[in-house]
């Protein structure tokens, strides 16, 4: 499993076309999340991909190809923090409910919604420990569940900001078809 | 300067230096068309919007610039895809302008829309719909600027209708291209250059691998000054012909599937390959587990996605070949490499026994005499557009390039169809140069409609149709591996002759060696277009040929008399 980061112009169908690359490449994404930057202009999208380094190499290499993909790097061997939330709504009666609010105790969730024959369990944390809390979720019945997929960051001084200068390519405008 | 969307799309496309749009016109795209009549840009009608994408590909190739392609919404514009394609699998810079219905209707199915945004994502540089006068310019500005900026290719720019009636202020100098801000990578990687330059400097063995990326770059000088420096062995890809003379002992020839033998031979004994501007396709390596696997290999690309891809580099030179090449020619040190050119040489020995043309004259016409002579007569100056098949390959074996953007041809994609419109395309972008499409009787049953806007428009170019009645190399392949049951291969065509008289296009059959110098000095001699209709060897085969799959030393070579393997003439 490979994580690359990327900024991208915030505008309609770019998210058509991180997509549409990686189905050409035959790279299948676990999971890719979008969200805005301080900037509104740019937003922020991690891949989670089912690849090695080689494809991982492919897939930054042709997104940052995309006009519209400002920057795209494979963090997967760097230091990192990788998060993913997760709603889970699970079957509760009033006689596993203590046991339930125990566990997820332990997994430091919390319970965000309680109605008289279910929960709604709010976890963040690494997709291992949103699994594990799963794991032990399921024999009570889980009715619902919604994932954000994972974001990541790297670590410490280790920055990845979009670039904002104008850049060299931008400014050069070929000549046309001119004849010779 | 208030200007309707249209009038600022010819305005712009004007000042960006296009003089020739192939197109073909239609509802969506109607007001372009209005302002295109009042502009100086000359608009050249095709007869289908395939040939429209071909030609700009062909004007791109042939010319070095940006080739313009023009269609209306719906089915003009998907009518576009295969010329698009094409372009983007061979890095051509292309710019196709396609009419859409009103932004007030997008989305709704109305009359001939559909996403062409959508359908060319995957075979584009880049696309982009326009739904307001005011942004036209900048948007073809953009476009021109991506389709040639770093490894070229197709751009297409969706116009819908509302945008090219509605007006807006119109100021060039306020439309500059403003594409998103980039990260500029260093791609100075020292550590790579030292390695390079290590691996120059100690090889024994190398063979340089030249590709379209030379010409791309406009290195050739740079090419020719680091191929005499290290006294290199080049060999080509089919889309790097040209970029080094034929005639310059160095130069191998063709490599890959039907790359000359010893050229293959040389690739799997290397100690060093030095490939530049090509990309390991698979039509040029074979089985990748047994590729050069002796050899060490430096890559100077300029697309990093390209990068240990097909075949694992020792050292990458990310950029541009010219910067890359003049970079690397003054650490050359280690010039000598006699012995292993001599070796080479010795192989080729070997393969010119086999050579066809050095089989005796015994009435049959091989499509490789008729490329031969060809080139003789045209003494290697002609811009030739090939199509895709068996006469493509011999083409590349038999017709000596000296000169970069003489070869056109449909490399990555293997667009049949390709030739003629393309050839259309190269003699807009240079009217003065002699040009001949040289094309399968498939091939050109595909895209012959073409034969009308030669006429139309008053051009002249020479045709050489390579007729054997088969889909050749699909054919040869059946005959190789799937013991000749021709299953819908045999081909029945029109009397060429005949039909391109019915277009007013002057016409000759050839159907014997001795006619073939004076049938193509007779179309040289001619001041208009002149199309020979070839009636060669029906059986003829490819040689060599590296089976799909096999190893690139595991050859199928021509046998040594071939006349007893082939069926007689008809």
């Amino acid at each position: 499993m490979q994580t690359l980061v990327a900024y991208v112009e915030n505008k309609p169908g770019v998210l058509n076309r991180v997509a549409s690359l990686a189905r050409r490449l035959a790279i299948n994404i676990d999971s890719l999340t979008v969200g805005p930057t301080e900037n509104e202009e740019i937003a922020r999208m991690t891949v989670v991909a089912h690849t090695d380094e080689r494809g991982a190499h492919r897939l930054e290499a042709s997104l940052e190809k995309l006009v519209d993909v400002l920057l795209a790097e494979n963090i997967s061997n760097r230091a990192l923090l990788e998060r993913d939330l997760a709603l889970i709504k699970v079957a509760a009666d009033q006689q596993n409910r203590p046991h339930l609010m125990e566990l997820i105790k332990v997994f430091r969730a919390r319970v965000v919604d309680v109605a008289p024959e279910s929960l709604i369990i709010e976890v963040s944390g690494t997709v291992d420990k949103i699994d594990g809390l799963l794991e032990v979720l399921r024999p009570f019945g889980v009715l619902e569940m919604a994932r954000t997929g994972r974001i990541a960051m790297t670590r410490g001084s280790d920055l990845l900001q979009p670039p904002l200068s104008e850049t060299e390519s931008t400014a050069l405008e070929p000549a046309g078809s001119s004849r010779k | 300067m208030k200007l309707t969307g249209a009038e600022i799309l010819c305005d712009a496309l004007t000042r960006l230096g296009v003089h020739e749009i192939f197109g073909y016109p239609g509802g969506a795209i109607l007001p372009v068309y209005d302002a295109l009549g009042k502009s100086k840009l000359h608009h050249v009608l095709v007869r289908h919007e395939q040939g429209a994408t071909h030609m700009a590909d062909g004007y791109a190739r042939a010319s070095g610039g940006v080739g313009v392609a023009m269609a209306t919404s719906g089915p003009g514009a998907t009518n576009m895809v295969t010329g698009i394609a094409t372009a983007m699998l061979d890095s051509s810079p292309v710019v196709c302008v396609t009419g859409q219905v009103s932004s007030k209707v997008l989305g709704s199915d109305a009359f001939q829309e559909i996403d062409i945004t959508g359908i060319t994502m995957p075979i584009t540089k880049h696309n982009v719909v326009v739904t307001r006068a005011e942004d036209v310019a900048r948007t073809i500005r953009e476009a021109f600027v991506i389709a040639k900026s770093g490894r070229p290719g197709p751009v297409l720019v969706d116009i819908t209708k509302d945008a090219q009636q509605a007006t807006a202020e119109f100021d060039w100098n306020a439309c500059a291209p403003n594409l998103p801000p980039k990260r500029i990578r260093n791609n100075h990687d020292q550590a790579e250059f030292d390695r390079a330059v290590e691996l120059l400097n100690t090889a024994k063995r190398p063979v340089v691998l030249a590709g379209h990326g030379i010409m791309v770059s406009g290195a050739m000088p740079a090419f020719e000054q680091f191929i005499r420096a290290g006294n290199y062995p080049v060999a080509m890809t089919l889309l790097g012909i040209g970029c080094f003379p034929a005639k310059d002992p160095l130069n191998l020839g063709m490599m890959g599937m039907h790359g000359e033998a010893w050229v293959n031979h040389a690739i799997q004994e290397a100690d060093l390959l030095i490939a530049v501007g090509m990309r390991f396709d698979d039509r040029v390596t074979g089985d990748l587990r047994t590729y050069a696997k002796n050899a060490r290999k430096i890559h100077i690309e300029i697309d990093r996605a390209e990068i240990n891809k097909n075949v694992k580099v020792d050292a990458a030179l990310v950029g541009d070949a010219r910067e890359a090449l003049e970079n690397l020619t003054p650490h050359i040190q280690t010039r000598d490499h006699s012995a292993w050119i001599r070796h080479i040489n010795e192989l080729k020995g070997d393969s010119a026994v086999r050579d066809i043309q050095s089989l005796p004259d015994t009435g049959h016409l091989y499509a490789a005499h008729v490329i031969n002579d060809l080139w003789k007569e045209t003494h290697g100056e002609a811009i030739v557009v090939t199509d895709v098949g068996q006469h493509q390959m011999w083409e590349a074996q038999y017709y000596h390039h000296n000169r970069p953007r003489t070869l056109i041809t449909s490399g990555g994609l293997g667009t049949m169809g390709f030739a003629l419109p393309a050839g259309i395309g190269a003699k807009f972008a240079k009217p003065d140069s002699e040009v001949w499409v040289v094309v399968g009787d498939g091939g050109f049953q595909m895209t012959m409609s073409e034969l009308a806007t030669i006429v139309q428009e008053k051009i002249n170019l020479k045709i050489a149709i390579i007729n054997n009645g088969y889909l050749g190399m699909v054919r040869q392949w059946q005959e190789f591996f799937y013991a000749k049951r021709y299953v819908a291969t045999p081909l029945v065509a029109p009397d060429f002759v005949a039909l391109a008289n019915a277009f007013g296009i002057r016409a000759e059959r050839i159907t014997t060696r001795a006619e073939v110098s004076p049938g193509i000095r007779a179309a040289r001699d001619a001041a208009e277009t002149v199309l020979l209709d070839f009636r060669v060897e029906q059986e003829d085969s490819v040689y060599p040929m590296v089976p799909a799959g096999a190893s690139l030393h595991d050859m199928i070579r021509r046998p040594h008399n071939p006349l007893v393997e082939t069926a007689s003439d008809t």
